[in-house]
């Protein structure tokens, strides 16, 4: 239920124009790959230079980053005058996977299966993570219509062609074998009676291939996964950070140092192998963007990963969700499904027009809102700034009554709880910060530059290139998650360590000093602060 | 702005009328190192105990997505004490028999229906435990299916059931055994196997950057 008088004024055009726009829904044209760059060019807040800075120290000196990573890049670390004792670790295990979410615990269950003493850290409760929150599906070539070849294609334009070729092979000759994995599990996808699985388009798609749980796709997945976790008994310290990585006299990775959350108690680790599965980094804001993300993507991997000399790849590009919640203000930017598109929202400006494809990719369509909500003066104005409308009530004009609540429960739920009935009402969204496509570098076996140092899920870059599909994260967490898994289990098996070091902490700072970089920060930054009157912690 | 007074553990704040729990948290200082995750409602990180001033009630919520109200006395619960039976899913089977194993507790539930007022997310709580004890886990699959395990359900269990993890199990279970095999997955599973998709892939990865482009602009997109 809308009350504002501009709203209610723009609700109207909406409601006026639904019939004709229903009937001319497969005529919205696509853009053309130049129409495409140019409005990127124009509106998306990748190209805002003015944005990002480029960094001073480390492995990838020059390169342009977001201005907010770059001072938690560029910080000190949290060990930094402290007296750390590396030879009594309170820990010590083959494999350390640091991160409870969908690629940490895929990565602990294969770890265990090969026979690893595997552990898991974090900082929140295992499943407190973005996983949990993906809402719209898994993406995966299982259809006799769909090939991973034509995967591949998708992936790689979506990326603009940045993506490392190596990586989206992987992502996509294994993405069958996932889904499959995940099934055994128990994992419940949408099929018919007669187990045909139940697929649409995301934006960027050529082919149906989005596999979904409802719209709690990542839930589902994110759940069995730790119940997995938790049956295997494999070790799960929550509550705590990594807040350094160890490593040995050779330069190998060697463990990790970590810390109570309420006691700030600090404990060794020792690993013959680090997966770092941290996440992404939505509550570092940058642009000063909501973000659709769990509290705790703080871009910690990232830091860990520098400071210790893994380099970093397309840490400049991130993805702005086009469809974050813009109204009720309780629920900025929180994440309105892609899928809520896929079923047939259009995106509608204030005028009632549906001004561009619902279904172009996410960056295409972020920038297109950005568009109506400034130079084209075309938004609605909600009270805390420009939106558009994302007209829902035209699910269920194609998929028939009923469809919203057996294919999107959760987004009905999540406006309902605000008195706004999507079956009935459209909604209004903005870009929300979502993604990060960059991240630490690997190779295809999951390992950065540093022996035995190995990254899964959201904290690796190259795989999306500069813009990610939708499904292919949680396609991306389970595959690379398992694969580093598997890799960490087998290359524990010839490390031996040496001596323990944090050499490579004060080397940095070092660096910082000769740098002349002057801040007070101190990283990783392990949660945002929201408390008033608070300075940062 | 509209101000508020809420309780906070005990303690009085005057706090905007807009907030959610959580955000009224953060309002008052709170710097929170627990009982917050996704902050959107899908996690189950945030149960939260509250009663209105004057009112007899004691309700709960999930503080990320429960507005504040006037003379609100909230607590929060951070963490709570599920019980989580282990099993193997490669050796259980979809029987009766599992559940009584298991969690035979929930056939000493009394009817009361505690659980089902209490779930924050409108669920019916008490059908699917009903469900569950009658073998039927598809059911209770299907009924439990928007859970986010956050405990409210079991919070005021008489017979000490832990609900979520009852429907986690239920739903593991059909979703391995019951739910119909997918033949499509399996053949293509079997053919990246076999190598079939090999050379056109490793062409493809070949493919100087032009063609590819030509390639993706001239895609043919499925209706």
């Amino acid at each position: 239920m809308y009350h504002n008088p501009e709203i209610l004024e723009s609700l109207k055009k909406v409601e006026a124009t639904r019939q004709e726009r229903f009937a001319n829904k497969d005529n919205i044209a696509r853009m053309t790959a130049d129409e495409k760059d140019a409005i990127l060019k124009a509106y998306h807040p990748d190209y805002k230079e003015e944005n990002f800075v480029n960094l001073t120290v480390g492995v990838n000196k020059g390169d342009k980053v977001p201005h907010e990573l770059a001072a938690y890049l560029q910080a000190h670390s949290r060990i930094k005058g402290k007296k750390i004792d590396l030879t009594k670790p309170a820990y010590d295990v083959d494999v350390l996977v640091i991160g409870g979410g969908g690629a940490g615990s895929s990565a602990a269950i294969e770890a265990h299966e090969a026979g690893a003493n595997v552990m898991i850290v974090t900082k929140l409760r295992i499943g407190d993570a973005n996983s949990m929150m993906a809402e719209g599906g898994i993406q995966a070539a299982d259809k006799p219509n769909d090939s991973p070849a034509i995967h591949y294609i998708d992936v790689m334009g979506g990326g603009h062609f940045a993506n490392k070729p190596e990586l989206v092979h992987k992502l996509v000759t294994e993405a069958p074998d996932a889904i499959q994995w995940l099934n055994h599990l128990g994992v419940e996808f949408d099929k018919t009676e007669d187990g045909t699985m139940v697929t649409t388009h995301g934006g960027g798609t050529s082919r149906k291939r989005m596999h979904a749980c409802k719209d709690y796709s990542g839930a589902e997945i994110m759940r069995t996964l730790r119940d997995e976790v938790l049956n295997r008994g494999i070790p799960v310290v929550e509550f705590t950070s990594a807040i350094e990585l160890i490593k040995d006299t050779e330069g190998k990775i060697a463990g990790a140092v970590l810390m109570n959350m309420e006691t700030e108690e600090i404990m060794v680790a020792r690993a013959k192998c680090v997966v770092i599965a941290t996440g992404g980094a939505g509550r570092m804001h940058y642009q000063n963007f909501p973000t659709s993300n769990h509290y705790g993507a703080t871009a910690d991997g990232l830091v860990l990963g520098y400071r210790a000399g893994a380099k970093l790849l397309y840490a400049d590009t991130l993805q702005y969700h086009p469809t974050g919640a813009a109204f009720p203000e309780q629920i900025l930017g929180a994440l309105v499904t892609e899928k809520v598109r896929s079923l047939g929202a259009q995106l509608v400006n204030k005028n009632g027009v549906a001004y561009i494809h619902p279904l172009e990719t996410r960056d295409v369509n972020a920038s297109g809102i950005i568009r109506e909500c400034s130079d084209r003066d075309n938004g609605v104005d909600t009270g805390t700034g420009k939106a558009v409308w994302l007209d829902t009530p035209m699910i269920e004009m194609i998929g028939g009554e009923g469809t919203i609540m057996k294919r999107i429960p959760a987004m009905h739920r999540m406006f309902a709880k605000y008195g706004i009935d999507i079956r009935k009402e459209p909604i209004l969204v903005y870009p929300t910060l979502h993604y990060q496509n960059g991240g630490l570098e690997i190779s295809p076996n999951g390992m950065t530059g540093i022996p035995n140092l190995f990254v899964a899920g959201e904290a690796v870059g190259g795989i999306h290139g500069r813009n990610r599909l939708m499904g292919n994260s949680l396609l991306d967490i389970i595959v690379f998650g398992r694969n580093a898994g598997k890799e960490s289990a087998k290359a524990a098996k010839d490390v031996k360590l040496a001596k323990l070091t944090l050499s490579h902490v004060a080397k940095y700072e070092k660096e910082l000093k000769e740098a002349g970089v002057d801040t007070k920060l101190v990283s990783p930054k392990l949660l945002p602060n929201y408390a008033r009157n608070r300075k940062d912690i | 702005m509209e101000m508020v007074t809420i309780y906070l553990m005990g303690k009085k704040y005057e706090v905007p009328s807009n907030l959610t729990i959580m955000k009224a948290m953060e309002y008052a200082g709170y710097q929170l190192l627990r009982g917050c995750g996704c902050r959107n409602g899908f996690c189950g990180a945030c149960t939260t105990i509250y009663r209105i001033k004057g009112e007899t009630e004691l309700k709960v919520c999930l503080a990320c997505s429960t507005q504040v109200e006037d003379g609100m006395y909230i607590a929060t619960l951070p963490y709570f004490p599920l019980v989580k039976q282990v099993y193997d899913i490669e050796k259980v089977k979809p029987t009766e028999q599992i559940m009584m194993q298991l969690y035979p507790e929930i056939y000493a539930c009394i009817g009361c229906n505690a659980c089902t007022k209490r779930c924050t997310q409108g669920l019916n709580v008490m059908q699917y435990i009903a469900y569950a004890q009658r073998g039927e886990f598809e059911k209770c699959a299907e009924e439990s299916f928007d859970c986010v395990m956050c405990g409210c359900c079991s919070s005021g269990c008489p017979a000490g059931i832990s609900h979520p993890q009852v429907a986690m199990l239920a739903r593991r279970l059909t979703g391995k055994y019951i739910a119909p095999n997918c033949e499509h997955l399996d053949i293509r599973v079997e053919e990246i196997a076999r190598g079939d998709f090999k050379a056109t892939m490793e062409a493809l990865m070949q493919k100087p950057l032009e063609e590819l482009k030509e390639l993706y602009n001239n895609r043919e997109i499925e209706k």
